[in-house]
């Protein structure tokens, strides 16, 4: 084994150890600091698998400001009571069923395709600089498109977050 | 040589399973959002490890606007949490039915 896949095992290690501890937390803020380790470890893992701008982009944009927006929600909400239990009966089964289905048709997909599954990853760099030339040549349109879904995202979340007067007397 | 492609794929399925746990079980709102963070994660995952296999940059490409998702999800989604809140004092999804949101 080379010393890429070590790395690429210890840091499968970590993002599967951190986002299953994120996910069985109580407190949200836990959660929510467990799930920026799982992000810096994915970051880790676009830098390994040749990706060096994706992985800048997710400590910048996953582990930095979405994390950050989750940690002002949960410390501006207050929560009274706890979640009790924390996997109710009525929701596990659903959820059992889906997993089922998700593990059968993905081990069919793997063991059915051997030949594209097989294939050992090469290591390789994509630059910044050809990277974004790519994107700027060939997805110029879709990064258009992408900006507007910002926009539209913006005021959406503006529109819903506006604090309305509650209205105290019915009009005469 | 790093790993064979099918164990990315492994991780990547073993991280949108989370997901979706976190998604379908816990009852707080914020949670749900955080499931569907990490099943685009994992997405994003895949489609790294695809772009390596078949060394194109595409993949690659298809991972910003993955990460441009995310953000506009989160964005529209904490603030309909927030005006959730606002309105009923609670980020239970299921006390939440039935209740009609002004606005």
């Amino acid at each position: 084994m080379t010393v890429q896949g070590i790395l690429f095992y210890l840091l499968a290690t970590v993002i599967v150890l951190s986002t299953g501890m994120a996910i069985t937390r109580r407190n949200l803020a836990h959660a929510v600091v467990y799930l920026v380790i799982s992000f810096f470890g994915s970051a880790l893992l676009f830098y390994l698998l040749g990706a060096p701008l994706l992985a800048a982009l997710e400590v910048i944009i996953y582990a930095g400001a979405i994390m950050i927006l989750f940690l002002f929600v949960v410390m501006m909400i207050r929560l009274e009571k706890p979640e009790t239990p924390l996997f109710p009966t009525r929701q596990m089964i659903p959820a059992l069923v889906s997993a089922a289905v998700f593990v059968v048709t993905g081990a069919l997909l793997l063991t059915t395709s051997v030949p594209a599954q097989e294939a050992w990853l090469e290591s390789a760099v994509a630059t910044p600089s050809a990277f974004g030339r790519f994107l700027f040549t060939k997805y110029w349109l879709a990064i258009e498109i992408a900006s507007l879904l910002l926009l539209v995202a913006l005021m959406g979340a503006l529109h819903i977050g506006k604090e309305r007067p509650q209205p105290k007397e019915p009009a005469p | 040589m790093i790993v064979p492609y099918s164990h990315v794929i492994v991780l990547s399925g073993i991280l949108f399973l989370m997901g979706m746990f976190c998604t379908v079980v816990r009852r707080n709102l914020i949670m749900v959002l955080l499931g569907l963070e990490i099943m685009l994660n994992a997405a994003a995952v895949a489609f790294v490890g695809a772009s390596l296999r078949w060394q194109l940059m595409d993949g690659q490409a298809l991972v910003i606007f993955i990460i441009a998702v995310a953000a506009t999800e989160v964005s529209v989604g904490l603030a309909m949490v927030v005006a959730a809140y606002r309105q009923t004092g609670s980020v239970d999804p299921a006390l939440l039915e039935g209740k009609e949101t002004s606005g």
